[in-house]
């Protein structure tokens, strides 16, 4: 019954919701697409995201990019010998701007790439580190003995003769600040919105709410310079720890940027359980404590993580406090030795990486990986909201 | 006849929550703590900023264009950061609202809830709220400066890269993309706080329906909108992140001409500032001015945002 009334209703309003006198109005038909269209800029932007982001990424995907130092060279006056194909391969040029090229800017080439091999300095020519293609996945996932370690170790360090590339370092960084962060932000931030919205009289949330707002207002390159100034050393002086900029400082103030954002969906999600659940657990005698702990944080419970995982996206992205708080490479699960995140490398690193590099096409990676991280983390933090609030919606019924 | 009295002195009989319930009290008392940590650090960062700050603004300071050396208190300014920031956001705003607007046009007033085209778009609009600004600072890279610029320099047979480098218009468009998902929910909110009746009595005079979104609804959504784009350009001009490849720069002698110049910035001038300051010491009263002068900007503009969302709250409120 209400299935054929819901059919008959999609027939009657037809493709899009604007069927309805097209012929008409021919001047409102077009207006109505041209909305429709509009409205699709969303969907089309997260795309070219996705897609402009990896695209500047593929060479490393594919394996395609050679960060090697030292490669083999092809003399010059080997050029007419050479297939066309393997030349075009080995001078690194596309398909175009190789039939734009005479013979003679191609011998150019090959002298430049000769000449270039010869600037090698005499004490990497030996090194066997230094005809390594440090792209492959191999060198950016798995420990490597680099010439003068005693170990293998997982290494990144993008400057020098040798590029290394290991972006374990990093993930390590970023999730030990984000962890740091959630712990310091969610036990607040859900405690908060458990006293707004269930304990407190209405008066405190229309201070609290506010306040929230504002505090979510604050640019995070202010939060990183409060933290920079301010909060280093009062941290310091408290748990007098070594290193005065570390992982713990930079996770501490990215909890001040998680807060807002887990206070207020945790804070919905609590107020979104029908009052009713709370009369009938006071009526039981409960305290009103009770009622919150026992019965409404449990019914909020899938709102509450939703914002926890939300929360982790916004702070794993999050990338001045990072910068402006800790930004040496190192490989430690220590949260007060210092720590680079992902974000901050994008950043710290994109200005002084050559345009089509290997180092920029590392970075472009690092960031389509965190995108996709973050796309992920967001789409189940929405799909936990919705079902959440569909399965409440069914219990009000 | 002495019974009830009795009754009522006895303990056992008191409802529990009469009774002194010390677990209860504790973590009750724990959450209000949070509630107030958390407002205690927002008071603690203001606070810091106003007191040192306050000291350091001056109408000279707000109006003076530096020299190469900005790290010298006696000489610097930051006009051309300010200038540059206000140019970004105006220019951003132009993007942003009509197509945040357009598209939450179509969410409230066209779109069936539970199509699966609706689903989709709510889902990118709320994809693209949580996508990491340095990501779009990527994006800003790679599709309008290293795509779009880059065939227009082609096309336009530009001598040199003219659009091919970052530019206001690159980092104002990188920004309208991070704060669409800001102009859309501020608008339907507002759209959705607008009584159907409204639109039924205009419906039922003969007007159509786009007579009555563009004659009736729009006007009476009017200080949503203009929440939205308040908002967005609150969140824009505090973003550093997305500009730092598209569009600003760490000093330049003049300000801003024209779409194709890079900018000064605020938010990147406070980074510089806390960052690559040869003597923090004396370069600290400036910085606390710069966040000043920051913060005063993108509060004003939440706060006047605040109280228009407050009021059509209220109005949404009493709707239901």
């Amino acid at each position: 019954m209400l299935e054929a009334k819901q059919s008959e209703s999609k027939k009657t309003i037809g493709w899009m919701g604007i069927h309805r006198g097209h012929k008409a109005r021919p001047l409102e038909w077009i207006a109505e697409k041209f909305i429709y269209l509009v409205s699709l800029s969303a969907i089309v932007m997260v795309f070219l995201i996705f897609l402009f982001v990896a695209r500047e990424a593929f060479p490393i995907f594919l394996g395609r990019m050679d960060s090697a130092l030292v490669q083999k060279v092809i003399p010059s006056s080997e050029l007419n010998k050479l297939p066309r194909e393997q030349l075009r391969e080995y001078l690194g040029l596309t398909e175009t701007q190789m039939a734009e090229m005479d013979q003679e800017t191609l011998k150019s080439l090959m002298e430049i790439k000769e000449e270039a091999a010869k600037e090698i300095p005499d004490q990497f020519r030996n090194d066997k580190d230094a005809s390594i293609n440090t792209t492959k996945w191999k060198y950016l996932l798995l420990p490597y003995q680099w010439t003068g370690y005693s170990k293998p170790e997982f290494i990144w360090q993008p400057v020098g003769q040798i590029h290394k590339y290991n972006i374990i370092p990093l993930f390590v960084g970023s999730l030990k600040t984000t962890l740091i962060g959630l712990l310091f932000a969610v036990p607040l931030a859900v405690g908060a919105a458990i006293y707004v919205s269930q304990l407190a009289r209405p008066t405190v949330r229309e201070i609290v709410k506010p306040g929230i707002e504002l505090l979510s207002g604050i640019p995070s390159v202010v939060v990183g310079f409060f933290a920079l100034l301010i909060m280093a050393t009062f941290l310091q002086t408290i748990f007098g720890y070594e290193t005065r900029l570390n992982a713990f400082v930079a996770g501490i103030a990215l909890g001040f940027a998680v807060v807002p954002i887990v206070f207020s969906i945790s804070e919905d999600a609590l107020t979104s359980v029908p009052r009713t659940y709370t009369h009938a657990a006071l009526a039981l005698g409960s305290s009103k404590w009770q009622a919150a702990w026992q019965i409404v944080l449990p019914a909020a419970l899938p709102g509450v993580f939703a914002a926890v995982v939300l929360g982790f996206g916004r702070a794993i992205g999050e990338t001045m406090i990072v910068l402006m708080v800790c930004s040496a490479s190192v490989m430690s699960w220590s949260i007060f030795d210092s720590a680079r995140s992902i974000t901050t490398t994008i950043a710290a690193e994109m200005a002084e990486a050559v345009s089509g590099g290997h180092h920029y096409r590392t970075l472009f990676m690092l960031g389509s990986l965190l995108f996709a991280v973050t796309f992920l983390s967001n789409m189940a933090g929405e799909v936990i909201v919705q079902r959440f609030k569909r399965r409440l919606e069914g219990k009000r019924q | 006849m002495n019974a009830p009295s009795s009754l009522a002195r006895t303990p056992g009989r008191h409802f529990r929550s009469e009774r002194f319930d010390f677990g209860s009290f504790f973590f009750s008392g724990l959450t209000g703590l949070a509630t107030v940590l958390i407002l205690a650090i927002l008071a603690v960062i203001l606070g810091n900023i106003l007191i040192n700050g306050w000291s350091g603004l001056s109408w000279r300071f707000v109006s003076t264009i530096p020299k190469k050396d900005f790290f010298d208190p006696e000489t610097t300014g930051v006009l051309p950061m300010i200038i540059g920031t206000a140019f970004r956001v105006f220019v951003m705003t132009i993007f942003v609202i009509p197509i945040g607007v357009i598209t939450a046009i179509y969410l409230t007033e066209y779109a069936h809830t539970a199509a699966l085209s609706t689903r989709i778009i709510r889902g990118a609009v709320n994809n693209l709220a949580g996508v990491p600004s340095i990501v779009f600072g990527l994006f800003g890279l790679g599709f309008f400066i290293n795509f779009i610029g880059k065939n227009m320099d082609a096309i336009l047979k530009s001598a040199g890269p003219t659009w091919s480098q970052p530019a206001v218009i690159w980092a104002s468009l990188t920004l309208a993309v991070m704060t669409l998902p800001v102009v859309i929910v501020a608008t339907e909110e507002s759209l959705k706080a607008i009584p159907p009746g409204l639109r039924e009595a205009s419906l039922a005079l003969g007007a159509t329906k786009l007579e009555t979104i563009i004659r009736i609804v729009l006007p009476q959504a009017l200080p949503g909108i203009m929440t939205g784009g308040i908002l967005a350009v609150s969140r824009a001009a505090g973003e550093v992140a997305p500009i730092l490849f598209t569009g600003v720069a760490y000093y330049m002698a003049s300000l801003p001409k024209s779409l194709t110049d890079q900018f000064m910035d605020l938010g990147y001038h406070v980074y510089v500032l806390s960052t690559q300051s040869p003597n923090i010491e004396q370069t600290r009263p400036i910085l606390y001015a710069t966040v000043l002068v920051l913060l005063l900007l993108t509060f004003a503009l939440n706060f006047v945002a605040i109280l228009i969302r407050a009021h059509v709250r209220k109005k949404l409120r009493a709707l239901n």
